[in-house]
């Protein structure tokens, strides 16, 4: 099965929860294979598979629940890109250790976790995240520049206690 | 400050999205500028730190035998009683025909362009899970091409990598067709391309229209210069294949 193991990975980090992550890569599967027609071979078939993914998680109840939180994001390329010049000695994370960076991870508001994950984990390209997320390139940018920022904060902040 | 207008693209530099200009730029910037290379350090840590805390939950092995039953037989409620006689016939007409049509494809085919992808795919994937996958290890060019020198009966030019960022592994002698041929290993990220060039004649004849493509999923990018025709295969993002090959072409 192509992709199983990380498309689960991916739905345990959106659900947070075994079980909702089973139903969520079950019915993703499910609706692959029947909308399987809608698949226009010689486009990104990881991105389209992500797509559907995500797309069942955001219409499921965790997800609704999880995408209401958020506060309103400002959209602004220039801003973001531009906000991230911290001084350098005050954001090493080099020491922190993989149980915290899992931990701050899974604090991170869902769009900014998922951008974090595609991005760094599945390796995926700007214009593949743009496919899955179905959002422009601009935004992809400015929100991997403040899900970074904030990743780094909650970092730090969990170091301090 | 001058800095602003390099951090503002370091991310995009680090995530390997800038074109081959701005990141040449940034390049000599980085080398020049403590500040934003102690940056740049903190933000490649901070990615790294991310790809291995992203591999955190691994379905049970439960669940993944029931996903595959469910895959392998769609349940009846799938389906209206009514139609599925029906739907039967036609799938089994339609799967014949399918059949018969890949069958006499397929024998035209024998011999052509799409044998030999599937050739050189095979030996990509062949490399990939090779305990030695180069036989000459080196990401030094001046190295690894003389070493090709008198294995086969061709020479090439390899590419000028700094600035770009795709690393030369290194190399083997790979045969298509009973003709030797060079095969080289790029690394992108953690994705490893491989690049064949083999001389033109002794291969099928390349179709029009066949610069830019994928094969069995991955992506493939081929071309001619010289009397050699180059592919360039891997799992890397349709750019980075984009920008390996123009590198290389380039550099023949």
């Amino acid at each position: 099965m192509p992709l199983f193991d990380r498309l689960y990975n991916f739905a345990h980090w959106l659900t947070q929860d075994r079980q909702e992550a089973e139903d969520l890569v079950q019915e993703t599967f499910a609706k692959a294979l029947k909308g399987f027609r809608s698949f226009q071979p010689g486009t990104n078939f990881r991105a389209w598979i992500y797509q559907i993914l995500r797309n069942t998680f955001l219409t499921s109840r965790t997800g609704l629940r999880s995408t209401a939180t958020v506060p309103l994001e400002l959209e602004d390329d220039q801003e973001a890109l531009l906000a991230s010049n911290d001084t350098p000695e005050s954001i090493l994370l080099q020491r922190s250790d993989q149980q915290l960076v899992q931990e701050a991870l899974g604090r991170l508001p869902v769009p900014y976790r998922e951008v974090l994950l595609l991005c760094e984990f599945e390796e995926m390209s700007y214009q593949e995240i743009s496919a899955t997320l179905a959002i422009p390139m601009g935004t992809v940018m400015s929100r991997l520049s403040r899900a970074r920022g904030a990743l780094r904060d909650t970092v730090q902040e969990l170091q301090r206690h | 400050m001058a800095c602003a207008r390099w951090t503002g693209k370091l991310d995009a530099y680090l995530d390997g999205e800038l074109s081959a200009d701005e990141a040449r730029a940034l390049d000599e910037h980085l080398r020049e500028c403590a500040v934003c290379a102690a940056e740049g350090l903190r933000r490649v840590q901070q990615k790294r730190a991310v790809q291995a805390a992203g591999q955190r939950f691994i379905p049970d092995p439960a669940f993944r035998m029931r996903i595959q039953k469910s895959i392998a037989a769609p349940g009846p409620t799938l389906w209206s009683r009514r139609w599925f006689p029906v739907l039967i016939t036609a799938t089994a007409v339609a799967a014949l025909l399918i059949a018969g049509a890949f069958l006499l494809t397929l024998q035209h085919d024998r011999g052509s362009e799409h044998q030999l992808m599937s050739e050189l795919v095979d030996q990509h994937v062949a490399t990939l899970a090779s305990a030695n996958p180069v036989d000459v290890v080196s990401t030094d060019r001046h190295t690894v091409k003389p070493w090709f020198e008198g294995k086969i009966p061709f020479t090439f030019n390899l590419p000028e990598l700094q600035g770009s960022p795709f690393v030369l592994v290194g190399g083997r002698v790979s045969y298509v067709g009973q003709s030797p041929g060079a095969e080289l290993i790029f690394r992108v990220r953690q994705h490893q391309i491989s690049v064949f060039i083999f001389q033109e004649r002794g291969l099928p004849e390349a179709r029009e229209n066949e610069a830019e493509r994928t094969a069995f999923s991955f992506e493939v990018r081929s071309w001619r210069h010289n009397g050699l025709r180059y592919f360039v295969i891997g799992d890397a993002s349709a750019q980075d294949l984009d920008k390996l090959g123009e590198l290389i072409r380039v550099a023949g």
